[in-house]
């Protein structure tokens, strides 16, 4: 496939106001919250108060006797899905296991952990019934670090986990699910070619993808069977995939209808409620909403992993790098699964090591089941790689933005898992570095610092499916099911646009049910401007396929005779309009609809570098960032303001993951700062305006050169802003996040 | 041909070796011949006929969701590699 140049584009790179704009700032959107029916039930549900207990019994009589109260379940009311393992298109889960995080099925593994339900007339006296329903816990020793996880003689969350490496299972259970390793040439040559050798560990706390709208489902489950459900998602049709598993019934008895969502990082792909939403459904014969308070969402659904990484890196005195060296432990949280896997694989991706190996660990511990965030895996270990490389500039006195350049992968450069890079704009992305005003700006006072730092995620290919229906007044309506997070319905309709040489407003695009257009995979991976962009692309195509046969029937031509520029079909001097063409549709043949679907194979790689500038204040160990760039390379922008948000969004997570964000836990394992009071995220008083630098390095694998940009953003800003407090103090930061009391307290021991 | 790269914890059964050629229609077919001259590979990489859970393949570079029915008609690197999500 061959990206066009931009040049040849006249909709993509352009900013036209957003499809859902209009609802949103109206407050006419429908969220998950406003779901509403005449008889509408309300669910509440009962969550563990210990980190690690045997349920011993529960005993559930005195709840159901509540006046109001119409259903009360528990995790006996699901059925056993026993080791069954579901493919939710971006990575595989055991369903018991999954079952057992929405319900506990005999242990609970973490405060927080549901253990039953209750439908009633209010949530008010759903919570009075849940008051009243006795569970009898055995309470276990919990076990919360990463490291204390992975001891021989730590408490053992799960009989049935063993440590898998590769295909073979450890012969004992143990909380280590997972062992990755990957090598490549000779480590112990690389570190004997090396001059300077520096090896340091690094830890980064529990933090939540912090979406501002909590998790919400309502679920009707019909006389006939039928299950529809209303939620928030960033994957309708892995809601139905998941919850038709954890109930028992076939695919095509459920319909979930994909609500606006107030963002979702990662953290809504997996269910939580809207399984016990169907089931209290049909346990009561009246539809139930569940609404998850803020505490619920902190300590019932998935943060990212807790981490520890130790990276070691060797180099010759001109600053080229001969060996890297890693080993990395995540949080899986109560459950298996996690980014281990990109996490190894994203450790070294942004430099061209010679002699590399790397060694990942996914550790269960009593945490809430970790969730993706934002380039899942790649956040942590970029921080430990990215402050390490920073040391040795320092230690050679090389400026730290030309080592990397020296250093940094090229179409060609083989990674450490192994594949070789296409074409890629990590070089790019540093010459813009370069170039910027920010980085040739003065900084000067005392305690300030300018930190920079590399980033890299994958993206996602999957897949994806669209239809587009020509209207006969000349416009379209694009029915997708991706759902929108970031404003991907109008990067959609802009891409559809632009092959039909029509206007953005022309478009309508609507994100549909999953009854309503073919399988889609989840808004996640940074993946939907890619693939649902190419679905649309070839939607599009499809589309001119038919007109062009309506134009040869106009004509009395042959199809292959048609010509089309922009939105004009001619032939021989004769020449109609899009609209024109769309207008005569039914008196010339069928109804015009366009559709494709598509599974792209794809290596898509964003590369991302972000400036910080900041201040510390020695007496309080406050950090203030003073100024901020993000710089990416996105392929081709298809809506500037889009892309520029997403580099802002993640740019200010990931400043909020450095500086404050982190989970408190007691010595019981129960989360001393659930509310937004407490987990201190950061607000636009706290940061300034993120300024972005967008470089574009076609991608070849889509025809307009998209490469997904949600993801990558989150990456570089611990590192980034770690590095500036070391210039700005002369102490490194190891541990997130350098929170005020942490980084007094290495002041002070500085 | 195709060269199949063996993945790093697998190289036990490969005596150490990195890398074979093979001419192959899929990966599944690959698969197979890597567990004739290297016995073992397929439980390690396979459930029944399928990848094992958590495991794809990348095929020049490209992720692949086909799995053993990757082609390898015109590929040059076979690499397995753990699945990437995303957020």
């Amino acid at each position: 496939m061959k990206a066009a140049t931009s040049d040849e584009y006249k909709i993509l790179g352009t900013r036209p106001i957003r499809h859902d704009g209009a609802d949103k700032v109206t407050g006419k959107a429908k969220y998950g919250a406003d779901v509403q029916f005449a008889n509408l039930a309300h669910g509440k549900i009962l969550r563990s108060p210990h980190a690690h207990a045997r349920i011993k019994s529960i005993d559930t009589s005195a709840a159901e006797k509540v006046p109001g109260v119409f259903a009360v379940i528990t995790a006996n009311d699901f059925p056993d899905p026993q080791d069954k393992i579901a493919d939710l298109g971006e990575g595989p889960v055991t369903l018991s296991h999954l079952g057992s995080n929405v319900m506990a099925r005999g242990k609970v593994l973490y405060k927080g952990h549901a253990v039953a339900a209750v439908a009633a007339t209010s949530t008010h006296v759903a919570e009075q019934a849940l008051n009243l329903i006795q569970v009898d816990y055995e309470i276990l020793e919990p076990v919360l670090w990463v490291l204390d996880a992975m001891a021989e003689d730590a408490p053992l969350l799960h009989e049935n986990v063993f440590t898998d490496s590769m295909g073979e299972a450890s012969e004992k259970p143990s909380n280590i699910e997972k062992h990755l390793h990957f090598e490549k040439g000779d480590i112990e040559q690389g570190f004997a070619e090396a001059d300077i050798v520096i090896e340091r560990e690094f830890k980064t706390a529990s933090v939540h993808q912090g979406y501002i709208e909590p998790h919400v489902a309502t679920a009707d489950w019909n006389e006939d069977g039928q299950l529809r459900i209303w939620t928030s998602t960033q994957g309708s049709f892995t809601v139905r995939h998941q919850t038709a598993e954890l109930v028992g019934i076939p695919l095509s008895r459920v319909t979930v209808y994909p609500c606006e969502i107030g963002g979702g990082f990662g953290g809504k792909i997996a269910v939580y409620l809207q399984p016990v939403a169907a089931l209290l459904s049909r346990k009561s014969g009246r539809p139930v909403k569940l609404v998850m308070q803020r505490d619920e969402v902190f300590e019932g659904t998935g943060p990212t992993p807790g981490s520890f990484v130790r990276v070691k890196l060797g180099a010759k005195n001109d600053g080229t790098l001969t060996a890297g060296k890693a080993w990395i432990a995540f949080d899986a949280g109560a459950f298996p699964g996690g980014p281990i896997g990109p996490g190894c694989m994203c450790v070294f991706s942004c430099y061209d090591l010679p002699h590399a190996t790397v060694d990942g660990y996914n550790v269960c511990n009593n945490k809430p089941k970790t969730q993706a965030y934002r380039a899942p895996g790649s956040t942590h270990v970029a921080y430990a790689t990215e402050n390490v490389l920073d040391e040795i500039a320092g230690e050679l006195d090389l400026d730290p933005l030309d080592l990397r350049l020296k250093n940094a992968v090229k179409e060609g450069s083989r990674r450490v898992d192994g594949p070789v890079y296409p074409e890629i704009g990590c070089v790019e992305v540093l010459e813009a570095v370069k170039n910027s005003e920010h980085w040739n700006a003065p900084l000067e006072g005392p305690y300030r610092g300018r930190g920079l730092a590399l980033g890299f995620w994958f993206n996602c290919g999957l897949k994806s499916s669209a239809t587009a229906n020509v209207n006969t007044d000349g416009t379209v309506t694009l029915i997708e099911g991706s759902t929108d997070i970031g404003g991907s319905r109008t990067s959609l309709a802009m891409q559809l646009a632009e092959t039909l040489g029509l206007t953005a407003e022309e478009i309508h695009p609507q994100v549909a049910d999953t009854d309503s257009v073919g399988y889609t995979d989840v808004t996640g991976g940074s993946r939907v401007t890619f693939a649902t962009g190419l679905a649309v692309c070839k939607a599009g195509e499809d589309i001119q396929k038919q007109m062009r046969q309506q134009a040869a029937v106009l004509w009395d031509c042959d199809a292959n005779e048609i010509e089309i520029s922009g939105s004009t079909f001619s032939r021989n001097g004769n020449s109609i309009s899009f609209q024109e063409l769309a207008a005569k549709q039914l008196q010339l043949g069928e109804p015009i609809v366009g559709r494709a679907t598509v599974a792209p194979d794809c290596s898509t790689n964003g590369f991302g570098a972000h400036i910080a500038d900041v201040e510390v204040d020695p007496e309080t160990g406050k950090t203030t960032v003073l100024r901020y760039t993000a710089i990416q390379d996105a392929g081709k922008a298809i809506h500037p303001s889009y892309v520029e948000g997403q580099m802002q969004g993640g740019a200010v997570q990931g400043i909020g993951w450095a500086l404050n964000e982190e989970y408190f836990f007691g010595d019981a394992g129960d989360m001393k700062n659930a509310s937004f009071l407490d987990y201190r995220m950061p607000t636009c008083l706290d940061v300034p305006m993120i300024e972005t630098i967008i470089v574009e390095v076609p991608n070849p694998d889509h025809p307009f050169g998209v490469r997904g940009v949600g993801e990558t953003p989150i990456v570089p800003p611990p590192a980034a802003i770690t590095i500036a407090i070391h210039n700005a103090t002369g102490v490194y930061m190891r541990e997130l996040p350098a929170s005020p009391p942490r980084l007094w307290k290495a002041l002070q021991e500085a | 041909m195709a060269t199949i790269f063996i993945p790093a914890q697998l190289k036990e059964l490969s005596s150490g070796i990195g890398h074979v050629d093979v001419a192959a229609d899929n990966v599944g077919e690959a698969i197979r011949q890597l567990d004739a001259r290297f016995p073992g590979m397929k439980q390690r990489l396979c459930a029944g006929d399928e990848l094992k859970p958590g495991l794809q393949v990348a095929i020049d570079g490209k992720m692949s969701s086909r799995g053993v029915l990757a082609k390898l008609d015109v590929a040059r690197e076979v690499h397995f590699l753990p699945v990437i999500g995303g957020g």
